[in-house]
Formats: C-alpha cells, sequence, structure tokens
C-alpha cells in the first residue's frame, strides 16, 4: 500500500466509523461471550449445588442442563449476530472508503 | 455383539484426560478385537472416494498458493465445515461421549470449554488473520517485525504443537485400529501415515479439505442418526430420558449435576481451550483458503454451529448410552485390572458410542460409525502435516533461509519434501509411543499454542509497541513455561513419571504460563529502544489499516 493511499484511508471520517464500530461491537461481544463463560465456570467452582438443583420439583432435568446448552446456543447467536453486522453494514462502510482511496 | 468380547482397560477418564481426549488420544491398553468386515470395507470405501479426489485436486493443484491455501477458494460454509472437521476428532467423538456415559453433566462442560473460544476468534481475530497474512499465521505475526527471528519463533512452535498433536493421532490410530476393526497396531500407524502423505503430496490443501468436509459431513449425519434413534425410544422427551438414565446409572442422580472441580484449574483450562483454539497453527491456516474477510468470518459461524450441534448431539447420544447400553446383556465385561474386579462396558467407557450405534442400527451402522471415527483420525492428521510442511518451507525455507528470495516450484518442492519426511517420522513415533502414557500431549500442544503463538500474535495485530525482541522473547518464554510447567504437573510428573507428588499443583498451567507470555513480550518490548524498534512502531498504522480494510491483502487466484 503506497503512502499516498494510506493518507487518504486514514483521513478519511468513514475509515474513523469503520474502525470505532468494528471494535467496539467485537470488544463489546467478546465480553458478553467470556462473561457468560466465565461465569458459569465461577458457578460451577463456587457453588455447583446451584446448577444441580432440579428445574422444577419433582423433575429428574437440573438447572444446569438448559443453562449448558443456551451457553451452546449464546455462542452461534452471538456469532450470528456479528458476522450479520460485518457483512452488512461494515463491508458497505468498507467498500465505500476502498473506492474513495483509488479515487 | 459376541464378537467384540475381550478384555480390555481403557485408563480411568480424569479431568486432564479428558481434555487429551475430546482432542485426540485414545489412552490406556487397548487389546485387539474380532476383525469387523463391516467397518474396514465402509473403510475402504471412504480412502477409495478421497483418493479420487486427492487425484482431481492434483490437476488443480500447481502453485505454492494452491498447495498451501486451495488458490482460496473455498467457500465460508466450506471452511466452516472443515474447521468443524478439525474440531471433531474421533476421540472427542468417542471421548465426549464417553465422558458423558461416566461422569453425565460434567462431559457438557467439556464440550462448552472447547466451543466458546470460537466467537472470540471471530470478533477479534479472524478478519485481521485472513487480510495481513497469506500462507501461515506467522506471516500476520512477522509484518512488521524482523523476519527472521520471529519466523524462526513461528515455525519452531508450529512444529513443537504439530509434533505433539500427531504422536497423539498416531497412538489414537494404533488403539483405535484394535478396537473398531480387529487389525494390529503398526499397520494402523503406518497406513495413516502412508495415506496422510499422499493426501497433503498430491492433493494439497485442496484435497486436505475435502477429505475434512467430507468426513465432518458423515459424522454429522452419523451423530444425528444415533441421537434421533435415541429419542425416538423415550418419545423424544429429555426429561423421560433423564430419568431412565439416573435409575441405570450407579452413580443414580449424581450425573444430572457437576462434580468437583479446583476452581484454577477449571478457568486455566477453560483459558487454554480457549486461547489455545486462536493459536493452533493447523486451524488458523485454514482462515486463508477462503476468498477474503467476508468469507472468513462466515466460515467460523458456520464452524460454532456445526460445533456446537455437535456437542449437544454427543451429550444425547452420551445419555441415550446409558439407558440403552449400561447393563444390557451382552453389553458389560468383568475384567481385574490393579488386582481388583472390575465391571465395565465391552472394550471400556470410550466405546459407549460404538455400542450405542450398534444398539439403534445393528452391524451396518455400527460398521459405518467405526468406519467414520477413524477416517477422522486421517483428515487430521493431513491438515497437522501440510501446516507443519508450511511452516518449513514457507517460513524456514523461503523467509529465513533463502531470505524471501526463494522460487515458488523451489518452496513447494522443500514443502513436499519435509510432508514424507513428517510422514516417516509420525510413523516413527507413533511405533515408539506405543506403550507411553501420552494423555498429555494434545493438553501440552494446546498449553503452547496458547502460550507462545496466541500472544504473540494476537499482540502483533493489537499492539502498536511490539517489537521483534518482546515478540521473540515473550513467545519463547511462553512457550517453555508451558513445556516446564506440563513436565513439573500432574500429569508428566505423576502419571508419566511415577513421582509421589507434583512439584507444581496444577494439571494446566494455562493461566500462568499465558500470564508470563504476555508480561514479558510487553516488558521486553518497551525497553527496547533499538532503530529498529522505533521502525517496526512507525510501520503500524499501514498494518492497522490494511487489517481493516483489507486493502492490499491477498486474494483468491482463478482457476
Amino acid at each position: 500500500m503506497n503512502e499516498d493511499v494510506l493518507k487518504k484511508v486514514q483521513s478519511n471520517p468513514k475509515f474513523k466509523e469503520l474502525v470505532h464500530k468494528k471494535t467496539s461491537l467485537g470488544w463489546q461481544l467478546s465480553i458478553a461471550m467470556l462473561a457468560i463463560y466465565y461465569g458459569f465456570i465461577l458457578i460451577l467452582a463456587f457453588s455447583p449445588s446451584t446448577l444441580g438443583a432440579p428445574l422444577a420439583p419433582g423433575m429428574t432435568m437440573t438447572v444446569g442442563i438448559p443453562v449448558g446448552i443456551l451457553i451452546i446456543l449464546s455462542a452461534f447467536v452471538l456469532t450470528g449476530l456479528y458476522v450479520r453486522k460485518a457483512n452488512g453494514e461494515f463491508d458497505q462502510l468498507n467498500r465505500e472508503i476502498v473506492e474513495e482511496a483509488q479515487q | 455383539m459376541t464378537k467384540r468380547t475381550g478384555s480390555l482397560a481403557l485408563a480411568a477418564l480424569t479431568l486432564f484426560p479428558a481434555l487429551a481426549f475430546a482432542s485426540g488420544a485414545i489412552e490406556g491398553d487397548v487389546k485387539q478385537q474380532a476383525t469387523n468386515w463391516h467397518a474396514i470395507i465402509m473403510f475402504v470405501v471412504f480412502v477409495a472416494f478421497t483418493m479420487g479426489i486427492t487425484y482431481w485436486a492434483a490437476r488443480r493443484t500447481r502453485s505454492a498458493s494452491d498447495f498451501y491455501t486451495a488458490g482460496g477458494g473455498i467457500s465460508g460454509f466450506q471452511n466452516g465445515l472443515a474447521i468443524a472437521g478439525d474440531y471433531m476428532s474421533a476421540a472427542s467423538f468417542l471421548g465426549i461421549s464417553a465422558m458423558v456415559f461416566d461422569k453425565g453433566y460434567d462431559g457438557l462442560i467439556y464440550s462448552m470449554g472447547f466451543l466458546v473460544g470460537w466467537p472470540v476468534i471471530l470478533f477479534l481475530v479472524a478478519e485481521r488473520l485472513r487480510n495481513l497474512g497469506k500462507y501461515t499465521f506467522a506471516d500476520v505475526a512477522s509484518y512488521r517485525l524482523q523476519q527472521t527471528p520471529v519466523r524462526s519463533f513461528a515455525a519452531t512452535s508450529t512444529l513443537v504443537v504439530v509434533a505433539m498433536y500427531l504422536i497423539a493421532q498416531m497412538v489414537g490410530a494404533g488403539k483405535l485400529i484394535q478396537l473398531l476393526f480387529g487389525m494390529n497396531y503398526s499397520s494402523a500407524v503406518i497406513m495413516v501415515g502412508i495415506l496422510m502423505v499422499c493426501y497433503v503430496l498430491f492433493g494439497g490443501m485442496l484435497a486436505t479439505t475435502w477429505v475434512q468436509i467430507i468426513k465432518a459431513v458423515l459424522l454429522l449425519c452419523g451423530a444425528s442418526f444415533m441421537a434421533f434413534m435415541v429419542l425416538s425410544t423415550v418419545g423424544f422427551s429429555p426429561e423421560l430420558m433423564f430419568e431412565k438414565a439416573v435409575a441405570a446409572h450407579a452413580k443414580h442422580a449424581a450425573i444430572m449435576a457437576p462434580g468437583k472441580a479446583d476452581p484454577v484449574d477449571s478457568i486455566s483450562l477453560g483459558m487454554a481451550l480457549m486461547f489455545g483454539t486462536a493459536g493452533l497453527p493447523h486451524i488458523l491456516m485454514r482462515f486463508f483458503t477462503v476468498s477474503d474477510a467476508k468469507e472468513a468470518r462466515k466460515s467460523v459461524f458456520y464452524a460454532t454451529g456445526f460445533i456446537g450441534y455437535f456437542y449437544i448431539l454427543t451429550f444425547i447420544i452420551g445419555f441415550g448410552a446409558i439407558m440403552l447400553v449400561l447393563n444390557q446383556p451382552g453389553m458389560m465385561e468383568t475384567i481385574t485390572k490393579d488386582g481388583k474386579q472390575i465391571t465395565q462396558l465391552v472394550g471400556g467407557s470410550n466405546m459407549a458410542a460404538i455400542h450405542l450405534a450398534n444398539a439403534v442400527g445393528g452391524d451396518m451402522f455400527l460398521g459405518f460409525i467405526s468406519a467414520v471415527a477413524f477416517a477422522t483420525i486421517l483428515a487430521v492428521v493431513a491438515g497437522l502435516a501440510l501446516s507443519g510442511a508450511s511452516a518449513v518451507s514457507h517460513d524456514l525455507y523461503a523467509s529465513v533461509i533463502k531470505k524471501g528470495k526463494a522460487n515458488e516450484a523451489d518452496e513447494i518442492r522443500v514443502s513436499k519434501i519435509t510432508t514424507v519426511a513428517l510422514g516417516v517420522i509420525a510413523i516413527v513415533l507413533g511405533l515408539v509411543f506405543e506403550k507411553q502414557n501420552i494423555a498429555f500431549m494434545v493438553g501440552l500442544a494446546f498449553s503452547i499454542a496458547a502460550s507462545a503463538n496466541f500472544p504473540v500474535l494476537f499482540l502483533s495485530m493489537f499492539w502498536k509497541g511490539l517489537t521483534t525482541r518482546g515478540a521473540v522473547i515473550g513467545g519463547f518464554i511462553g512457550l517453555a513455561t508451558a513445556v516446564v510447567l506440563i513436565v513439573l504437573g500432574p500429569a508428566v510428573w505423576v502419571d508419566v513419571m511415577k513421582h509421589k507428588t507434583a512439584l507444581f499443583p496444577y494439571k494446566n498451567p494455562a493461566i500462568f504460563s499465558i500470564t508470563l507470555a504476555f508480561v514479558t513480550t510487553w516488558l521486553f518490548s518497551v525497553t527496547d529502544n533499538s532503530k529498529s524498534a522505533a521502525e517496526e512502531k512507525a510501520k503500524f498504522d499501514a498494518q492497522f489499516v490494511r487489517s481493516m480494510t483489507g486493502i492490499g491483502a491477498s486474494g483468491a487466484s482463478k482457476h
């Protein structure tokens, strides 16, 4: 990449917008995933009986089963959210930045 | 099931081997079973079909880009399946379902640890990696740093990770073939080595990817069928399945709740799994096989979906095995282990999914599942070999020795020679390690990837202040700490070397070694006042623009 293109991209307000949006969404979702998983690990370590309690009185299924399935689903849903946003809005913005830089 | 009678004692699943199991090692003494012709015939069909694909791929593999990355022409969906395939190893299928069979809920906890790294890879690593790299993760780590030291480091840690993983897979292959096919250990190791070399040598990344995709589809279909049949026996009521399982299992209601675990070990294991995944060279190279950042993102989305779905299936399969296989006539055997009589599943708990296949689908389906389980090892070792070969040819030969002036034909030739050498080494190591306890090896591979590769890769993309000195010293310290702490920990010091107590109390060192790697990389970077360090920092802006926008990134080549 030559200096000229670099300067053009860096000074483009759309680039700043892209960087801001993409990084903040990336970090927000990462923190969400880490909080979900390590929250689960901490409950597991310090209060395992919470997860071992029956889901409803008289039931064999414990609270831990739907929680576990939900964590697996949350991983899928979070990636879906990011991909939708990035492949739509962010890529559109990115295309504009690249075009403007090559003019 | 009578043909599978025979006594074998697989090592009990303790926490750490579960990590190894879940990603690639079948442990313990295994006794050869009666020949299973259904499985062998189906496996031969798989090999014949994948060889056909290799022939097709060989005619399309000419340039270095074709060889390393299938020309960047794999779609996001296909790559998602291939990544999922790399993850859904034979041992993850047999090992996690065995763990659910033995311990119930704890099996689900492990599969979660393997899954949650993927979203983080997507949010922080995947597209930057695609935009900056070409063939190996060292392309990214050394983007603005000095080529020779950084690539030497990256190639070293890649080769160590690949070697650990390969040994685990080869030994696992030998043991699986005794269990599933009733063939002997050495023939399995030699056959896996030769087939691995054929796929990579002739078909490059294109064949390696398609072998992985086909296997992933077969495994997902087989596991779906099993889970469906299990649920159909209880009228699709999970509650009824859990009730029946609790009634059948010796631990009763305890299988529905988490067991005891040390908090430091749990968090450390979680970190090794999460960041290790983001530092495994054979996984990272898959991001270069797609055409752009958009496809790279899609591949993680699909991979996360397939892997999550697969782990839910193994959970149902484990409970199904408790319900339909445990204590059923003909499924149990009594063996003598360490002077004590124990009653276990024929072939040990690792056979839970295999016995269940027989219970729900008969002999043909049992053969199918056995063949798929073995095919899985082949697909995984092919990816490992390719990753090791590119570290040698692209990082060491082309960049370090030839200083980036190697011609493409020579580079490919070095790659192919390395592939053959890796095949020979893998076979030899597989034979040497037959009787060794190798449970720690995949754990070690994950810990090294998390403590050496990941910090350097992450900081090179996110931190302007990283310098060559910091990256190389910090990376090597992470590598050495992970290796030393595992050797001094319970997995090697006690289980392998037979000392009484471990010098380092935790089974997984990741929380310490990752932290140390980050701290030392930072320290040796900020104290680096050399002229080259200043230049490296100055190059960050251009790297950042490319990592964000993809301007200048290598694209897909057209065939």
